[in-house]
């Protein structure tokens, strides 16, 4: 061991190398204090490894970079823990940074001869800045394109160059492939090596000037190795341990709480987002912003934030006053002070604001269901996961319900999302319809006429709702059997995907409802079922409910087939161009509960 | 530099091992949890299979010539690539031809040397390999003693259903080995 190790020493120096890296004196012994830059050290080495891994298994481009994501953080192995230590590492290493300035200024190690060193560890600080910024568009999650979509934006109030500059940096004129491409090579390429320069120059030019120790010296001068290595990685550890917590905190006090760091849904050019924040450290500039009205924006994203940079950058210059550094250490306090104060109000203000809250748990809802669908057999599609969720009866039925259908109907007594529309029911509450449930609750007299049915609309005092009112309400114990099955027989029309069990069994009542409805209960005095007939004056019962049946009543409710010239105030959604075939089906599919569920979720319920 | 060489060179007493020891263990540790965490993910695939062989309609018993020549069909099926899954792709080639006792047999166009799509030379009545210049007979078997491939090309099981419909159980296999092993 030893000679190989001469042998190697002879040809490259490596001990002399590894002396001077381990035994670095440390004036006055080794201390806590002094940890700080190795723990950034540390988790810049973290961000470096566990990046290139991420690398080699991310694909940025707008059909992929979420796709990838999603398959490193469900599928691949011990995926969750690498993204986890990645970002949350990320987010430590904000915190790391500003430690280490405070240390840095308190100790007074910004102060000649250092302040060339201090200038390299600001603009180190901007890089890792500028990586945490360029870091988050890469999931391509609905979060982190909108967000990071603002920041962009604001590039264009730079004076003169600014539109310029903004579509340079996202590669066009709209969000795409070649934002992902650059923000990728900005990423992975171009900040890391700027920081790897740095940091080297940074250390080279610590270790020109020594450890600016703390006086009084409490102990005699040591070496790097052991006690401060010791110390440092002791911190180290800590760091590693709490980022290690965040990445299974929800785990922890839930079986189903989620590991690793956090995906939204795909990123959606047609869907703003509008509880998309920045990263927690930058909500103070997202809140100074807010106070900059109209033109007077590039004060608050430009000029301001520049001056107190250059404040920042001049510290060494005025720490050579008498009173500098006192005013130095008021400047960063200060500074700090305001930007803990901008990011409480900034959180504060989202905590009661309820349309954020809302966006939120929408976005949950669907981030959960692209998780599913992407897992379900049809599997994730060429044109992304996006497609997934956009012909998803489940979240997107909903999404279109409470936009077109909710200013009258009600789902639940809700628009459909939850909320209760401002307007007042006028027509009826959809949900479970054509169930046998739904049709009970129609054909029941003292349900007819209430606005869950009916009692909003023009057919209140119609002929159906007397017919029930008067005939249906004098019924035998015998003709309100007969009703039963004709409710089964007209619901199992439908073929409803909830139903399909009990229409199977009830086979038997079924075929005896339908031979009920069309001969005894006079039904087909107004309505036609199976049979074509001229005179039919209400709805056709004829698949009723069916998705067939539900997509033409939407289309066009107004139809012979349908409400005819009777018609109340329901528009033509598909003849008159309101939605297109794709959002009729979704809302019809939504309506039916026609939609994909993972055999072990329905199987559990 | 004010490095100060503050180290001696004397023997270390056993609170000055532990404390080294415990030194490196700490720093290894450091450096483990983000490297293991990379390398499972690098190593990912070493867990995954390949796709499972699937009986694939290919085409009829119409297209192929009734004097025996091997024909080219495209096959196309359900391909998995990554998080992705397409339908009705490409996802390799097989060469088919009747047989003399009126059945049909399959080849897969892969040429068991190294992997290169083996071209069917009519002229010639065999099949002959552009990179490497392996040789087989119509019916697949080497042709050469001096032909590079170590095995003959990879036969795959061949179906008629429906008295015309040719399906065929396609699945690809290492390349370079003597035996026919699937690929994984």
């Amino acid at each position: 061991m030893k000679v190989l190790f001469d042998w190697l020493d002879h040809r490259t120096g490596c001990r002399g190398i590894i002396r001077a890296l381990l035994y670095e004196n440390i004036p006055g012994g080794s201390r806590w204090r002094y940890v700080w830059g190795s723990t950034l050290t540390f988790a810049l080495a973290v961000q470096f490894i566990t990046g290139i891994f991420l690398w080699m298994a991310y694909s940025p481009s707008s059909h992929t970079a979420w796709e990838s994501v999603y398959y490193i953080q469900d599928v691949m192995t011990g995926g969750w823990l690498l993204r986890g230590l990645h970002h949350y590492t990320a987010q430590a290493m904000t915190v790391l940074l500003v430690l280490h300035l405070m240390q840095v200024m308190v100790d007074g190690a910004y102060k000649a001869p250092r302040e060339v060193n201090f200038w390299f560890g600001v603009v180190l600080l901007l890089l890792v800045l500028g990586l945490s910024l360029t870091g988050y568009l890469l999931p391509w999650d609905q979060k982190g394109y909108w967000a990071t979509k603002v920041a962009t934006n604001l590039m264009a109030v730079v004076p003169v160059a600014g539109p310029a500059l903004q579509k340079i940096v996202i590669g066009g004129s709209e969000y795409g492939h070649h934002t992902l491409t650059r923000f990728f090579a900005l990423h992975a390429g171009v900040l890391p090596a700027a920081v790897i320069a740095l940091v080297i120059a940074h250390i080279y030019l610590f270790r020109r000037h020594g450890i600016r120790a703390k006086d009084p010296k409490r102990k005699p001068d040591e070496a790097f190795w052991p006690d401060q290595w010791l110390k440092d990685t002791v911190a180290c550890l800590a760091v590693l341990a709490t980022v290690l917590f965040l990445i299974v905190r929800q785990r922890l006090f839930s079986s189903h709480g989620s590991l690793g760091a956090e995906l939204g849904a795909p990123a959606d050019p047609s869907e703003a987002y509008s509880a998309a924040r920045p990263e927690w450290y930058f909500l103070f500039l997202f809140q100074f912003l807010k106070y900059f009205p109209g033109t007077s924006e590039v004060w608050g994203a430009i000029i301001i934030p520049s001056l107190v940079l250059l404040l920042v950058f001049l510290m060494p210059v005025i720490g050579r006053w008498r009173l500098g550094h006192r005013f130095n250490m008021g400047l960063l306090a200060s500074l700090l002070a305001g930007t803990a104060l901008l990011t409480w109000l900034a959180v504060a203000e989202d905590r009661n604001n309820r349309n954020y809250l809302e966006a939120i748990q929408l976005a949950e809802r669907d981030t959960r269901r692209v998780r599913v669908l992407a897992q379900s057999p049809a599997g994730i599609p060429g044109e992304g996961a996006l497609a997934l969720l956009h012909g998803d009866p489940l979240t997107q039925g909903p999404k279109l319900f409470s936009q077109k259908c909710a200013g009258c109907h009600r789902y639940n007594g809700t628009d459909g999302l939850g909320a209760v529309p401002k307007t007042a029911q006028s027509a009826s509450d959809l949900r479970g319809f054509a169930s046998r449930e739904w049709l009970a609750g129609l054909l029941d007299p003292s349900r007819i006429a209430t606005t869950s049915y009916f009692g909003g609309t023009k057919f209140r005092d119609d002929k159906m709702v007397k017919f029930v009112q008067k005939d249906v309400a004098q019924y035998t114990p015998a003709q309100n059997g007969n009703l039963r099955k004709v409710i089964a027989a007209l619901s199992a029309e439908a073929q409803l995907k909830d139903q399909i069990a009990a229409d199977q069994r009830d086979e038997p009542m079924i075929q005896e409802g339908r031979i009920l409805l069309e001969n005894v209960m006079r039904c087909t005095e107004c309505h036609q079922f199976h049979k074509p007939d001229d005179q039919a004056t209400a709805p056709d019962l004829t698949g009723y409910g069916s998705r067939k049946w539900l997509i033409n009543f939407i289309g066009n409710p107004a139809h012979p087939d349908f409400y005819g010239s009777h018609n109340d105030r329901m528009p033509a959604f598909g003849q008159d161009q309101i939605l297109n075939a794709r959002e009729i089906g979704l809302i019809a599919d939504w309506l039916r509960g026609s939609w994909y569920e993972k055999v072990s979720e329905s199987a559990s319920q | 530099m004010n490095d100060a060489p503050c180290h001696s060179d004397a023997p270390l007493d056993r609170r000055g091992f532990f404390k080294r020891a415990f030194a490196i263990a700490l720093g290894a540790v450091l450096g483990l949890v983000p490297l293991g965490a990379g390398l499972a993910v690098l190593l990912d695939p070493l867990w995954r299979h390949g796709p499972k062989g699937s009986a694939v309609r290919v085409t009829t018993l119409d297209a192929l010539p009734p004097d025996g020549v091997p024909r080219k069909f495209p096959v196309l099926a359900t391909r998995v690539d990554a998080w992705n899954k397409f339908t009705e792709v490409p996802i390799g080639a097989v060469y088919l031809r009747r047989t003399a006792d009126g059945k049909v047999q399959a080849l897969n166009v892969v040429c068991p040397h190294a992997g290169c799509f083996v071209d069917y030379l009519a002229s010639r009545g065999m099949f002959l390999c552009p990179c490497h210049n392996s040789t087989f007979t119509p019916e697949g078997k080497i042709a050469d003693r001096t032909s590079p491939a170590s095995r003959p090309m990879d036969s795959l099981a061949v179906e008629v259903r429906g008295g015309n419909e040719v399906w065929v159980q396609f699945r690809n296999f290492e390349a370079g080995r003597a035996e026919k092993i699937p690929v994984a």
